[in-house]
């Protein structure tokens, strides 16, 4: 009676995983076709992706890396001076807001001052505003400064806009810091700028690269910003702005869209994969991202 | 610009960035040492200048633009805002970002939180987790590609081979190819399904990560009881995880609000697809009507405003 009790439980745990594992791999394949027709497309010769689809791949197999030579090929309208310019934008567009951070989150964290609960607070509401709200009389702005059409202006905007969710996810981590530890080196005579930078920069470093890996992609899929003050400047362009643009045209040049577009996809998925640890746990901490 | 120069710039940029950050450091410990309580005011001054004047100052001139004409010239009063209740295709913009804030949150979620449950279950749970989580790391602009390549029509013609997945496999099933990104009302829809594409993923961590967080001796006392599977998890783990539940439905419903690339990208906002994001982009970027534009960015502020303090309430809760 309880063996074949037993084994009935047992058929049903097995059927149940069996089901679990049939909708795992189905769900599982849903989200990573698309993804593959994409990078094949890539591959294929241009006549081939315009008149038949990524599957016919497998009972006439031909590739080539024509698309991605003519992709990144020469002129300044090429992908490949695009591409120079994402990298451009984002380098800079990660390492200022995070610095930035830094400085404000150990004066919030760890100095007493009078209203530095109100303006932490108040830093901290700002992350519910839109960017969109900004970005008209930000550009205005830019034109009176005469920087309108250069990569200034997106950094500026990058770091403005990313200082919110900074500042609070890396306080949140600073502010963590051994009190004993920060307190020793005060009596020991080290002033704030020598523990920020012998204490709290080195021991913050999980906390500085999940934000960072979430500002990089953020920065590098960035649409809109970059639309807003980079869409009639083609010399700053992201590849981000020109794919849009490629999508947009008729008579969809689909060669150059799927080599284009894998090329953007890449950098972001060999980051994300190399740093998901971080990733992960910036996710767990700091999902209000605005 | 050659590539060299730009190089050059960004290497500027952040060697002036580092001779500022350099000398906050260096005048904070001088100061400090002849006893001047300037630290706090050096340090987060930056930080603060910046988001004075490049959000909090923009974002109050948006608000007041948007009780002007397109120019900013004029005082129109609530002009604006009745343009967005009374033309017909703006009230459409609103019905469609309605549409989009009540569904993709919800199925984002429901896919995220059955499938963290079914990966669970399978012996290369890491390898699931990461397909699924993949696409967050992609572009709204690249998702959207990626997704044309799925739903690109060609006629139906002996001749003519389709080269989108999905009229492929309709084809193959002897169906009639569809217009899914043309084709109202069901174009919205096959929009929908590239963000829930992305969100699932983020999704499925978050829920994930809760669900590992249920002591395993109260699912075990429930196995125990006599409870099925489902059982169990409708009653104990489903309550044990709402909060992490109210938070990722939030967030993705704050980054549905937002988005406007998926739309720009697939259909431009014709065929009546647009959301308040993209006919933001559309009526300051495309027709220069700052005051519309700014009515629609407002909106948006006033929508984002209540998710985002329930959001930051769930928050709270779960941190105690």
């Amino acid at each position: 009676m309880t063996t074949l009790a037993a084994a009935a439980a047992r058929a049903k745990t097995r059927l149940g995983s069996l089901t679990a594992t049939v909708a795992t791999v189905i769900i599982a394949a849903v989200w990573t076709i698309p993804t593959f027709g994409l990078l094949l497309s890539s591959f294929r010769p241009e006549a081939q992706i315009k008149s038949t689809g990524w599957w016919t791949f497998f009972t006439d197999p031909r590739l080539t890396l024509d698309n991605y030579t003519q992709v990144l090929s020469g002129d300044s309208a090429g992908l490949g001076s695009i591409f120079v310019n994402s990298v451009v934008i984002a380098v800079p567009a990660v390492i200022m807001p995070i610095l930035l951070a830094v400085l404000a989150a150990y004066a919030f964290a760890w100095i007493r001052f009078p209203g530095r609960d109100l303006l932490f607070l108040a830093v901290f509401a700002v992350q519910i505003v839109p960017v969109q709200v900004a970005l008209i009389p930000l550009l205005k702005l830019f034109v009176s400064l005469h920087v309108a059409g250069t990569f200034w202006t997106l950094w500026i905007a990058h770091t403005t806009f990313a200082l919110p969710l900074a500042i609070y996810l890396i306080h949140n981590f600073i502010a963590k810091l051994p009190a004993e530890l920060i307190e020793a080196a005060r009596v020991d005579g080290a002033t704030h700028a020598a523990i920020i930078w012998r204490i709290v920069i080195p021991l913050s470093m999980p906390g500085i690269a999940a934000f960072g890996v979430f500002q990089f992609l953020w920065v590098w899929n960035d649409l809109l910003v970059s639309l807003a003050f980079a869409g009639g400047a083609p010399q700053i362009a992201p590849l981000t702005v020109r794919l849009a643009q490629l999508a947009g045209t008729n008579g969809t040049q689909w060669q150059l869209l799927s080599a284009g577009a894998f090329i953007a996809i890449a950098v972001p998925l060999v980051v994300f994969i190399a740093l998901q640890r971080y990733f992960v746990r910036g996710l767990l901490t700091g999902s209000s991202k605005s | 610009m050659s590539v060299t120069e730009k190089f050059g710039q960004m290497a500027l940029v952040l060697g002036v960035f580092a001779v500022v950050f350099a000398g906050i450091l260096v005048t904070v410990g001088r100061l400090e040492t002849r006893g001047r309580a300037v630290a706090p005011i050096l340090l987060t001054g930056p930080a603060l200048l910046l988001l004075g004047v490049g959000l909090v100052y923009p974002a109050i001139r948006t608000i007041v633009a948007s009780f002007f004409d397109a120019q900013t010239q004029h005082f129109v009063g609530m002009a604006n805002y009745s343009t967005l209740v009374n033309d017909p295709s703006m009230r459409r913009v609103i019905v469609n970002t309605m549409l989009w804030i009540v569904i993709c949150p919800i199925v984002s979620t429901v896919i995220g939180m059955v499938y963290a449950v079914l990966a669970d279950r399978v012996r290369w749970e890491v390898l699931a987790k990461t397909l699924v989580f993949l696409p967050m790391a992609i572009s709204f602009v690249g998702a959207a590609i990626i997704w044309k390549f799925v739903y690109e029509y060609r006629a139906n013609q002996p001749d003519i081979a389709q080269i989108g997945l999905l009229n492929q496999i309709i084809v193959w099933l002897g169906g009639d190819p569809q217009h899914f990104v043309t084709r109202e009302p069901w174009n919205t829809l096959f929009l929908m399904v590239v963000m829930i594409w992305i969100e699932a993923g983020f999704a499925m961590t978050v829920v994930s990560a809760a669900i590992k967080g249920v002591p395993s001796e109260t699912i075990e006392a429930s196995r125990l009881d006599g409870c099925g599977a489902l059982q169990t998890f409708l009653h104990i783990t489903l309550p044990s995880i709402r909060a992490a539940l109210v938070l990722v439905l939030t967030a993705i419903t704050i980054a549905v609000l937002k988005v406007f690339d998926v739309v720009l990208t697939m259909t431009g906002g014709q065929f009546n697809t647009s959301v308040i994001a993209n006919e933001y982009y559309a009526q300051t970027f495309r027709f220069f009507n700052v005051g519309v534009g700014s009515a629609l960015a407002t909106v948006l502020f006033l929508f984002v405003i209540p998710i985002v303090v329930y959001n930051v309430r769930q928050y709270r809760r779960a941190d105690a």
